[in-house]
């Protein structure tokens, strides 16, 4: 089972970059490379904070030394001092470091506006991936007849949806309104579970919040009634929120699953099971290679809830210094601390980026025939729709491809510009789009448009 | 709520491990009960610096600067760490540990480095970087080649041949994979001993119970401190081969032989010296990691293992299992650190091998003197080690204790372990987690620590042992 079908453009990718390296001419002296949400990659820099602090958590002779600000040697010393025997070389608890877990409990009540949060639900994990795919595994019975089915956005996160089916799942899509600024429409999700009927046993709604690959940020009354749905349908929530601190829109403000279905009281508040995930490989951080992730669960049997521990006590922990990592996401510099000034300074930076990104996105990509994109209101990407004329999607049957990444090759062979073709987040028959991430420089941005704009004009007088 | 209660079924029947209640447990005593012991001192796994082991310098240093390129520049970090640093950041995507890295089986320079370690290791035997797949801890590396065969059910579900005793977490992790243990004992009164017999017997009995497919071995031994020569190694190769078995091979200790005249061999090694016969046919994995004796580094979760003559579309099955995501980068760094260390002109150098030594110094200390005073202990009976992290004692335990814990429904080695947890502030693992089963209960203790931990441990170990005795004549 291959898990993305245009690994041919990744390979592809590759060899360029090779051949680049080693100073073949091209009509481009750099892949601009935006296929996944990987911001240190594309230029982003990380925060000075973050990276201090585990370096002196690494290396505790810099807690002695005065090379790094006084508030950072506080904090990794504190910090290893939570660690056995003060190293991050040891082994912790499955589901995180105790003092960590709680801290990571109160910034979720804060961030809830005081919905309490218990210590004992969340786990950390390397990465959100491991988390989802642990609870994926006690959902999905592999061995159920008919097939345990669970409810996924079109168009959604591709590794979510092969981990279903590879788990022995099927994937129910529900389609999200792309006219309506991506929203989700309760009535669909009616449609969505109708059609399932018969062909497998649907148990769960996943949704992603704010969106990947389409760049929404949910109103209070969508996720109501998801929630309403979810509780009247017997289903659990997985709610993906690795994005929440993307929010680009100025009218769009996150708010996270669990603080409304708090808000809503009982007996919802109490009945309806929730995992939401969390990470820190996006958002301001970006810290992917770092694989850092955690999971809340909210209402859960106590039964499932011990099989879920053994799960994730099978892989002993999460590496120390991701669970460090999540720790300063959590809790980041307050004003006071010496590093906030220049903390709020780059974390501000990293937000006006985004903003100016998905406002240039906008702009261009609409100003092009061919292409129409809803405003990118949250997340890490734009999914801007193509509109191919037919003797281009022609000339993709040809080649036996799907058109989308068929026009994702030649952009890449052509102008040096890596992105995933539409159909790795789904299919929907007749619609073509491609996904790029946002979060990157804004000069890479500005350069990734024009090549982009330059080609796509070319690429439709071609097949006019 | 009925949608999760319809779970995979598996789960239900694993035993949970007994860390869930201690850890769980542990919370509660903490708050409030009046213990007479400060702090509890816990070597019931292999976690050096937990013991409080200190890590290696250099291995630090270099991943600090990694972490913070600004200390690139600082100079009370030694140039040859900063140039180090240096050299592996510009493997990692946009010089940042912080990127997914392009390959889902571990970064090239890194596998290269592994390479090349493994060839100055083993005399020259040719080890290629296609070989190579790392991932984040030992547990997970071994997991996605259990995951591989298992299949079938009931007679026909996969088996694998495992030493008993074996390393603790690796029961569970078998029936996560829906495998079948199929249990090899160990020859105790030989030092924990392979023997070729005991290969067969454990062979024949299983056919028609289950598929046996591989065969797990720890060299040197989890928990037993077993370090196979030449002789025995060949033994179970010829028998893998003869079996058609797949060889497992866990040497994440290798780094840490000391007995006299004991030689650390590594399995690959053994198997090409054996000639083409077995080193063209013969499928071996073999596991090491960053949780090794002298890094000790198992927080920071990085591994690798060495794939030999799987067939092509297995070891591309291996290498994309990661995919699209990657293995986290900096323990891959550690990784690069672990298997090329300063050399004797390096500026680093002296610290480095004096670290080595120490710990190297600490741990055959400590196994000695630790089997001495155990030995010495009535109803303890502990077989001498020559490599590894740990210690196996026997314990012949008082009938009545025996029946206690019959009725407290634990095992016996589990109630002992509790007890000397509750009274001492000691934790030590239990002897069931690594397959011993009643009546022969052990003990497991991790002897990598500074020796008047080791100490300190021990004498509350005696202490409460004389107690136990006194309480049952």
């Amino acid at each position: 089972m291959k898990k993305l079908d245009s690994t041919v453009l990744a390979r592809r990718a590759n060899q360029i970059k090779e051949e680049l390296r080693q100073k073949l001419r091209k009509p481009y002296k750099q892949v601009i490379d935006l296929y996944w949400g990987n911001p240190h990659a594309a230029g982003v820099k990380p925060l000075s904070f973050v990276r201090q602090v585990l370096a002196a958590c690494l290396y505790p002779d810099l807690v002695k030394s005065n090379t790094l600000p006084v508030d950072v040697r506080q904090r990794a010393q504190s910090l290893l001092g939570e660690c056995a025997g003060g190293s991050v070389g040891s082994y912790t608890d499955t589901a995180g470091i105790p003092e960590i877990v709680h801290r990571i409990s109160e910034f979720i009540t804060k961030r809830d506006g005081g919905a309490p949060s218990d210590p004992e639900n969340i786990y950390i994990s390397p990465g959100s991936q491991w988390s989802l795919r642990n609870i994926l595994k006690v959902l999905v019975n592999s061995q159920a007849s008919p097939r345990t089915g669970v409810l996924t956005p079109w168009p959604c996160y591709p590794i979510t949806n092969f981990t279903i089916k590879e788990l022995g799942g099927v994937t129910v899509p529900y389609y999200l309104s792309e006219e309506q600024g991506w929203e989700l429409q309760v009535e669909e999700l009616h449609r969505a579970l109708d059609s399932a009927k018969g062909l497998c046993n649907p148990v769960t709604l996943y949704v992603i919040n704010p969106g990947n690959p389409a760049g929404y940020v949910q109103s209070r009354k969508t996720m109501q009634e998801v929630i309403r749905f979810a509780s009247e349908k017997r289903l659990s929530l997985l709610a993906d929120e690795v994005y929440q601190e993307c929010v680009h829109g100025e009218k769009s403000e996150f708010l996270s699953y669990k603080r409304v279905l708090s808000e809503m009281g009982p007996p919802l508040s109490d009945t309806v099971e929730l995992a939401s995930f969390h990470s820190a490989s996006k958002g301001f951080m970006g810290e992917c290679g770092l694989r850092g992730g955690y999971v809340e669960l909210v209402n859960l049997d106590p039964d499932v809830m011990k099989c879920i521990y053994k799960l994730f006590s099978t892989d002993s922990c999460a590496p120390v210094l991701s669970q460090i990592a999540l720790d300063l996401m959590t809790n980041p510099p307050q004003p006071g601390d010496p590093s906030y000034p220049l903390y709020s300074e780059e974390t501000q930076h990293i937000k006006t980026m985004m903003v100016h990104n998905v406002k240039r996105v906008f702009e261009v990509l609409n100003s092009l025939p061919g292409f129409s994109c809803q405003p990118v209101e949250g997340g890490g990407f734009a999914f801007p729709r193509l509109h191919l004329p037919p003797k281009a999607i022609q000339k993709a049957k040809e080649m036996e491809m799907e058109p989308d990444l068929f026009y994702c090759m030649r952009l890449l062979e052509e102008a040096g510009v890596l992105v995933q073709p539409g159909m790795e987040n789904g299919p929907k028959e007749g619609t073509h789009h491609i996904r790029f991430c946002i979060i990157t420089p804004e000069d890479t941005m500005e350069e990734m448009l024009s090549r982009l704009s330059s080609f796509h004009t070319q690429f439709m007088k071609d097949f006019s | 709520m009925s949608s999760l209660q319809e779970g995979d079924l598996i789960l239900r029947g694993t035993r949970a491990p007994s860390r869930l209640q201690a850890a769980r447990g542990t919370e509660e005593s903490a708050q409030g009960a009046e213990k007479p012991f400060q702090q509890v001192m816990d070597v019931s796994t292999g976690d050096p610096h937990r013991a409080g082991m200190k890590p290696v310098s250099f291995v630090r240093q270099v991943l600090a600067a990694c972490v913070y390129p600004k200390l690139l520049d600082e100079k009370s970090l030694p140039l040859d760490a900063r140039q180090r640093a240096n050299t592996l950041l510009g493997v990692c995507s946009g010089r940042s540990v912080g990127s997914y890295s392009a390959t889902a089986y571990g970064i090239p320079y890194v596998c290269k480095s592994v390479t090349e370690f493994i060839m100055r290791r083993d005399g020259g035997v040719s080890s290629n970087p296609e070989d190579i797949v790392i991932s984040s801890g030992s547990t997970k590396t071994l997991l996605m080649v259990l995951h591989l065969m298992a299949s079938g059910e009931g007679e026909t579900r996969t088996g694998v041949l495992t030493p008993m005793p074996c390393p603790h977490t690796l029961p569970t992790l078998l029936n996560m994979a829906g495998l079948t243990l199929v249990p090899y004992q160990l020859l105790e009164d030989q030092g924990w001993a392979v023997e070729l017999d005991e290969l067969h017997r454990a062979l024949r009995t299983t056919r028609g119970h289950c598929s046996p497919r591989a065969i797990y071995i720890s060299n040197p031994g989890n928990p037993t401190g077993h370090v196979q020569d030449r002789k025995s190694i060949e033994e179970v190769i010829r028998f893998a081969a003869t079996e058609g078995l797949v060889l497992l091979a866990d040497e994440v200790y290798q780094d840490s032989v000391y007995g006299q005249g004991k030689e650390s061999l590594s399995y690959k090694r053994v198997l090409f010296e054996m000639g083409k016969e077995y080193s063209k046919k013969v499928e071996l994995v073999s596991f090491h990691s960053l949780s090794s004796a002298c890094m000790g580094e198992c927080g920071l979760r990085g591994a690798y293992m060495e794939a030999v003559n799987l067939d092509p579309a297995v070891m591309k099955y291996l290498r994309d299992a990661q995919a699209p995501s990657s293995p986290p980068v900096l323990p891959q760094l550690a990784l690069e650190v672990m298997v090329n260390p300063p050399t004797p002109e390096d500026p680093s150098y002296k610290t480095y091998s004096q670290e080595i030594l120490h710990s190297m110094t600490t741990l055959s200390q400590n196994a000695q003197r630790a089997c001495e005073f155990l030995n010495d202990l009535s109803g303890i009976k502990c077989q001498p080690a020559r490599g590894g992290i740990f210690l196996f004692p026997r314990l012949h335990l008082p009938p009545q204790m025996v029946e206690e814990a019959k009725m407290l429904g634990v095992e016996a080695d589990v109630l002992y372990c509790q007890r000397l947890l509750e009274e001492e502030g000691v934790r030590l693992g239990a002897g069931c987690e690594n397959g011993q089963v009643d009546p022969n209960f052990h003990i497991r203790l991790c002897v990598l620590a500074p020796s008047d931990t080791l100490d300190e441990i021990l004498a509350r170990l005696h202490s409460f042992h004389l107690r136990l005795l006194e309480r049952f004549p």
